[in-house]
């Protein structure tokens, strides 16, 4: 009960003194996180787009192979982006290994499918119908996808902070292929796993605050917007 | 040649059953072209082939005499309007669905509202601009869709059967402000109806389907006076008698 309280404590004191290590690892978790989210989105978009409005031999396929991605343990994620990035490895040139880019890769490849799946599942939604009718206004394909993810903005949104969620929340594959170097590839999570191992629990629980704090917020942006929608569609 | 729109030998099967097959059908500059026939005939199959918004098994389509390639279709598409059986917004005011097909044509925000202003006023809705369009009533929302049809300055309008799902009191307000703006406009109209009287009041031709098939095709006085099936001669009977039994009741 202690050692909890005095995690809380601690946290409080590190966020209000503005403790440099601290702020640093939070930051470069949101960076690396974010940039994975947003190139899984980049990647998710006009691929979800495609599988929602074209017909072609396969495709539940495609859409079960992403439904089965969405619980891709990081872990193993971990070891292929490992094997790749490996000095002796097919990418192994690249010299990526232990960089803050092999993070970004490895959890690009852990959230695309979660965002991929859920994005497609969002477009699907979209009535046949309006895009009938959005196709009637001549909109070129590009204007097609513009439209409809607005039409499903919301859903969409959700997507990217669940595979948001997803990677940031994620141990494995950020200490495999990141090596938690630290002031270089070290993130929240491995940070605290890395004090928990040296029996820190304070250091511990003040990250496991900070980094719930984040999920939390994520959550409320998430209730707020859908909060909004319920206006949306009543007109008030 | 003053044909606006056209089709060849358009042919539309799905899952091995044929829905379609009209050899010809073209509409004129500036006529009002009616589709009758009754449920399940195909008329909303034969307005999206020839709104270019599905594509049919066998078949050309022609805009002022020039075949449509795949390449032209969105441009040609850009020269037309649909009012769909059912109204369908996208999440968002009256005034931005109005003015949204504007925009996709690359008219600028401003002006595209101000247009969009105009025809609500045209349709007198310009009261219902800011309402969130998916919370319209049903008579609002057809004439929403008709301004935002109107907004775009079609060379083609398609209507699918735009007044039936309305009571009489709103239908006949309407079809009248309707007919008054499309008179002003000499659009080139494409008619989906149901309803006889509605033929008769405004089309310049009808042409009538059945099962996917061409059954006639001529003026409405040529249909009233000279019906070329028993089918049609029962549903124009059927018809009449109705109208009979409504002015005895007058
Ligand atoms: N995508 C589709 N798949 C299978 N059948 C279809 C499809 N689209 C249309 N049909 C069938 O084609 C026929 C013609 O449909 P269509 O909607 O064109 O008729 P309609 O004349 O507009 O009828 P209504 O007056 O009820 O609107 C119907 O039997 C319908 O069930
Ligand atoms: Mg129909």
């Amino acid at each position: 009960m202690d050692t909890i309280f005095e995690g809380l404590k601690k946290a409080i004191v590190m966020l209000v003194t503005l403790d440099a290590d601290i702020y640093r690892i939070t930051l470069f978790t949101l960076k690396v996180s974010g940039l994975a989210t947003l190139i899984s989105l980049a990647i998710s978009l006009p691929a979800a787009f495609f599988i929602a409005i074209k017909e072609f031999p396969g495709k539940n396929f495609l859409i079960s192979l992403a439904n089965l991605g969405m619980g891709l343990p990081p872990t193993v994620v971990g070891l292929w982006v490992c094997l790749l990035l490996w000095r002796s490895g097919p990418l192994g040139r690249l010299r990526l290994i232990y960089t803050p880019t092999a993070i970004v890769i490895a959890q690009t490849v852990i959230a695309t499918p979660v965002i991929l799946a859920l994005v497609t599942a969002a477009l699907q939604q979209v009535d046949k119908k309006l895009r009938l009718h959005i196709m009637s206004l001549g909109a070129t394909p590009l204007q097609m996808l513009f439209l409809m993810a607005k039409e499903a903005r919301y859903s969409i949104l959700a997507a990217v902070i669940a595979g948001f969620g997803a990677i940031v929340s994620e141990v494995g594959a950020s200490m495999m292929v990141g090596g938690n170097i630290a002031g270089y590839t070290r993130v929240l999570t491995t940070a605290i796993v890395l004090e928990t191992s040296k029996g820190n629990f304070e250091d511990a629980l003040a990250l496991s605050f900070i980094l719930l704090l984040m999920a939390y917020l994520g959550t409320m942006a998430l209730t707020y917007l859908q909060q909004r929608r319920h206006e949306d569609e009543y007109g008030n | 040649m003053n044909t606006v729109i056209e089709g060849k030998d358009i042919m539309v099967r799905i899952r091995g059953k044929e829905l379609l097959d009209v050899k010809k059908i073209g509409l004129k500059k500036g006529e009002i072209f009616a589709v009758i026939g009754p449920n399940g005939a195909g008329k909303s199959t034969l307005l999206r082939v020839m709104a270019l918004l599905q594509v049919p098994q066998r078949g050309e389509i022609y805009f002022k005499g020039e075949k449509i390639t795949q390449k032209e279709r969105i441009r040609i598409r850009r020269k037309m309007a649909v009012v769909f059986q059912e109204p369908l917004f996208l999440n968002d005011t009256v005034i931005e669905n109005i003015a949204l097909g504007l925009r996709i044509r690359g008219i600028k925000h401003r002006e595209a509202i101000e247009r969009a202003k105009y025809w609500l006023e045209r349709f007198k809705v310009e009261k219902l601009s800011n309402r969130w369009a998916r919370s319209l009533s049903g008579g609002e929302a057809q004439r929403v869709s008709l301004a935002r049809a109107f907004a775009l300055e079609p060379e083609v309008l398609f209507l699918d059967e735009p007044f039936s799902n309305l009571d009489v009191f709103i239908r006949e307000s309407l079809i009248a402000d309707f007919f008054e703006v499309l008179k002003t406009t000499g659009i080139t109209t494409f008619f989906i109806t149901h309803d006889l009287e509605e033929v008769m009041l405004f089309a310049n031709r009808v042409m009538v389907l059945m099962g996917g098939k061409v059954v006639q095709e001529g003026t409405p006085q040529e249909l009233l006076e000279n019906p070329k099936t028993d089918e049609l001669k029962r549903f124009i009977q059927a018809w009449e008698r109705f109208k009979f039994k409504m002015l005895r009741m007058l």
